[in-house]
């Protein structure tokens, strides 16, 4: 059993596993039952002003898209921050935490975007005994339309003045969590890191309509024949939160920054890749509402088993693995030659291969009278596309081409050495090979 | 109950009510709709699909699946039955495993070919319960055609040229339409008289007239037919059985298994039906298979399937020898019958043991048959038909016979599998050459 231990700038927990500031995180019970279950530590779900708390609709909060077998794929919510007092949720914050001291226990926050606020909240929350906090500048729907969550989150001189207030009046780590919904998430983060943030948390949710009820003429979820727009998260999103936490992860000036990687993290195969990319952690939320708490289990099983597999000692040594092979299109290797190859042993001729290729691409595939598929090197571009749409794994894989062989596509002979578009021919600014 | 499996000679009511009710009950549950849409989710949406090929009418299987998979069954529906007006049947009786099933990719990639049987039943079911039919007529063109037998093969041709705008007089020498499907197949196939609620449904399209109880023949000739209509399709079906001609085949207790069968399809009663104690069945297609599961299943306590050869010469598939022997039918193979005994009714039969290619080993055994079954195959009877080859009407193309307006489709016609479905194929490709023929 590999040593999951993690420790997030300071804030040890026994696992990377953290519950996400969300509707799981609202209460003590539920985060109870999350520590029992093995989380490694919550986000508690976000607190707002003292006073009167805000009030949620009454009718649906989520809707769904789902995959075959009403497996659920994405999840959007318009459920606001925390309607329950703040007095309540801080004593519960500390109960928890004095029981689990082992276990993070951060906690988001969202106030007006004013100096005092902040420096009324923070106490209160260092009171508690609360291992940092975590600014929520990421929700997009409700508390936007007040000047919060994401209306600061999309305002890098919002988040920076923010951060800077809320660094100023605690002495607790600071998490700033970021948005989706701009249009290059780097800015953000070095407004966080600019505000003296100790580390940033992404993605929280996208701007999303899941469906449109046809009989009704009304988004869903609908509320009395009206929708709003919602936070879409689950693993639909994954890919866009790899994405923006690579982004931030191999930018040199952000480099130091420390991510907490969110969206989309279901099992502990996700969770391995945000590290491998540059996560020190991982946030989990619609997995857990969707399975429950026990999937925490598998986790820690399957990247313990991951990890001894490849000899890492500490989570530390997989974080940020992946990121020096991230890198920009003009970049890649322009001679580096593939080409579909089909394993007719695997093959069950269901000729989808063919279609999409088709229909849809190259010409690259034939079909015999006896459906036997092959793919035909003079056409194949190597798009992969008939290896995403095989229902079959590793039937249809990619092969490189060796060195010195012809491309019968390109009639070229295939070069060993590495080329990109910046030296090409064909590209108007290239510049000469030194 | 007064009677018990165990009662000697051929008796009623070996069973209690509730036993014939669960034993006679839908053989394959229908779908509901969530596990129809998993069973739909499976499906690959293959190009140019090998089920397509495999299915004798062609449905676009690909095409209704993903239908049923948008939440559109509908829709499904219609795909289906514009190739296939039976298709609700044919999702009940079709030999699937032998047919597309077999053909689809997931059977060979791990065994488990998609439940295309069961949704196409799942479809046509949901539209045909909603008592809707999709199908209008097109402008009445005044011809007018006889179809003889109200069969599969007879009622496809009828409704596809009722559809284009003839006029059809169905002709069936039995009391209900239907054919096989209504007095040919097992119970448990097709129950809640799922055959006259599809016939009452294609019915719908109008332009149809059934003359029940008219033979052909007997009631009606072929030349009649000829000078009344503009064209006559032949459907009737093979009405003759073969003669179980070995010493003591004529005792009492020996019938036809499909006399046996299209009795308990029309009994009200099931625990009126006496079966025997010890029922033997000789044959090894499909009606043999039908006879001796619902023998069981009426409360025999022996029943023993009887066949010449081994089991992959038998006509029945895989799958219903496999029903067979699940229910407890004994499947013997490569003996053939010698002698039946007994004082007036049989009580036991000899079979002596045979070889692959027919040849006797002089071996025999005997074993207690207080009911025997002859499946050994139909024949087709009448007199003034078109030209026969292997003693079914010769057809060439699309069921055209030796007679100039008169086409065959269907079990009395040459070539092609004596299924439902097929039948189904042969009557609406007929209705269209005739169609091309009348308008041409």
């Amino acid at each position: 059993m590999a040593n999951l231990q993690s420790n997030f700038i300071g804030i040890k927990s026994p696992n990377p596993f953290w519950l996400a500031s969300a509707p799981p995180t609202d209460k003590e019970y539920n985060v109870r039952r999350a520590f029992e279950a093995g989380w490694g530590g919550v986000v508690w779900k976000t607190l707002g002003e003292a006073g009167p708390p805000v009030v949620n609709v009454n009718g649906p909060r989520y809707g769904a898209i789902y995959g075959a077998d009403r497996r659920l794929l994405g999840l959007n919510n318009i459920e606001l921050i925390t309607d329950r007092p703040l007095e309540v949720n801080l004593q519960e914050i500390k109960a928890v935490k004095r029981d689990y001291p082992d276990r993070a226990m951060v906690v988001s926050l969202m106030v007006p975007c004013e100096e005092d606020p902040w420096a009324r909240i923070l106490p209160l929350v260092e009171d508690t005994g609360a291992d940092g906090v975590e600014l929520n500048f990421g929700c997009p729907h409700g508390m936007s339309e007040r000047g919060m969550g994401s209306a600061v989150g999309q305002v890098p001189e919002y988040i920076e003045m923010v951060t800077r207030w809320v660094k100023k009046h605690t002495r607790m780590p600071v998490i700033v969590k970021l948005t989706p919904n701009i249009t290059d998430v780097r800015k953000p983060a070095a407004a966080a890191k600019s505000g003296g943030a100790d580390a940033v948390s992404l993605i929280n949710t996208i701007n999303s309509i899941t469906s449109v009820d046809l009989d009704l003429f009304s988004p869903e979820p609908t509320i009395d024949g009206k929708g709003a727009h919602g936070g879409y998260c689950g693993p639909a999103v994954k890919p866009i939160a790899l994405n923006m936490v690579a982004e931030i992860a191999r930018d040199p000036s952000l480099r130091d920054v420390p991510i907490s990687g969110i969206g989309g993290v279901t099992t502990w195969k996700d969770a391995a890749e945000f590290l491998a990319l540059g996560a020190g952690n991982v946030q989990v939320c619609t997995a857990a509402m969707t399975y429950g708490f026990k999937i925490v289990q598998e986790m820690i099983s399957g990247l313990s088993d991951y990890m001894d597999e490849k000899g890492f000692a500490s989570v530390d040594e997989l974080v940020g693995r992946a990121v020096p092979n991230v890198t920009d299109w003009q970049y890649l290797n322009l001679n580096y030659v593939s080409k579909a190859k089909i394993n007719q042993d695997l093959c069950i001729s269901c000729g989808r291969c063919y279609a999409a290729c088709e229909d849809t691409s190259h010409q690259a595939i034939s079909m015999s009278e006896d459906r036997v598929f092959e793919v035909i090197d003079d056409e194949c571009v190597a798009c992969n596309l008939c290896v995403n749409v095989c229902p079959v794994e590793n039937c249809i894989t990619m092969e490189a081409m060796e060195p010195g062989l012809t491309d019968p596509r390109t009639g070229k002979v295939v070069e060993p050495d590495y080329a990109n578009w910046t030296t090409h021919p064909n590209n108007p600014s290239a510049t000469a090979a030194e | 109950m007064t009677q018990s499996p165990f009662s000697p000679g051929v008796a009623a009511g070996r069973l209690d009510d509730a036993a014939y009710s669960e034993n006679f009950s839908d053989l394959h549950p229908a779908l509901d709709p969530h596990e129809a849409l998993v069973a739909a989710d499976r499906c690959y949406f293959c190009h140019d699909a090998p089920c397509v090929t495999a299915c004798p009418t062609d449905i676009d299987i690909p095409l209704f699946i993903r239908q049923i998979a948008t939440g559109t069954p509908d829709a499904a529906a219609k795909t289906i039955l514009s190739q296939n007006i039976m298709g609700g049947m044919c999702a009940r009786v079709c030999p699937t495993e032998t047919l597309c099933e077999e053909a689809c990719v997931r059977e060979l990639a791990e065994g488990k070919p998609v439940k295309i049987g069961e949704l196409q039943r799942y479809a046509t079911d949901h539209l045909q319960e909603q008592g809707i039919h999709p199908f209008s007529r097109a402008a009445v063109t005044g011809k007018t055609l006889a179809v003889v037998g109200a069969g599969p093969a007879g009622l496809s041709c009828a409704h596809r040229l009722a559809m284009l705008g003839h006029d059809v007089t169905v002709y069936d020498a039995r009391a209900k339409a239907g054919g096989l499907n209504e007095y040919g197949i097992a119970a448990y196939k097709a129950p809640e008289d799922f055959a006259q609620a599809e016939v009452d449904w294609l019915l719908q399209i109008g332009g149809i007239t059934l003359e029940h109880g008219k033979a052909l023949g007997v009631d009606v000739t072929l030349d009649q037919l000829k000078s009344d209509f503009d064209a006559v399709f032949l459907g009737m079906g093979l009405g003759g059985v073969n003669a179980l001609d070995v010493e003591g085949g004529d005792k009492a207790g020996v019938s036809d298994a499909v006399d046996f069968i299209a009795n308990l399809r029309q009994s009200s009663d099931l625990g009126a039906l006496p079966v025997g104690r010890d029922v033997v069945v000789i044959g090894g297609g499909m009606t043999a298979v039908d006879a001796a599961v619902q023998s069981k299943l009426l409360g025999a306590l022996n029943v023993t399937l009887a066949y010449r050869r081994g089991r992959d010469r038998m006509n029945a598939s895989v799958f219903e020898q496999d029903l067979a022997a699940s229910k407890g039918v004994r499947i013997m193979t490569n003996v053939v019958p010698k002698a039946l005994y007994g004082n007036g009714a049989v009580q036991e039969i000899e079979f002596e043991y045979v070889t692959d290619d027919m040849t006797g080993t002089g071996e025999t055994t005997r074993i207690p048959a207080d009911q025997v079954l002859r499946a050994i195959g139909q024949t087709l009877v009448g007199d003034g038909l078109p030209d026969l080859e292997k003693g079914k009407i010769a057809v060439t193309g699309a069921g055209r016979t030796s007679v100039a307006g008169v086409w065959a489709g269907g079990d009395c016609a040459s070539g092609g599998d004596d299924l439902t479905v097929t039948a189904v194929a042969e009557g609406r490709d007929a209705a269209m050459d005739i169609h091309a023929s009348l308008v041409g």
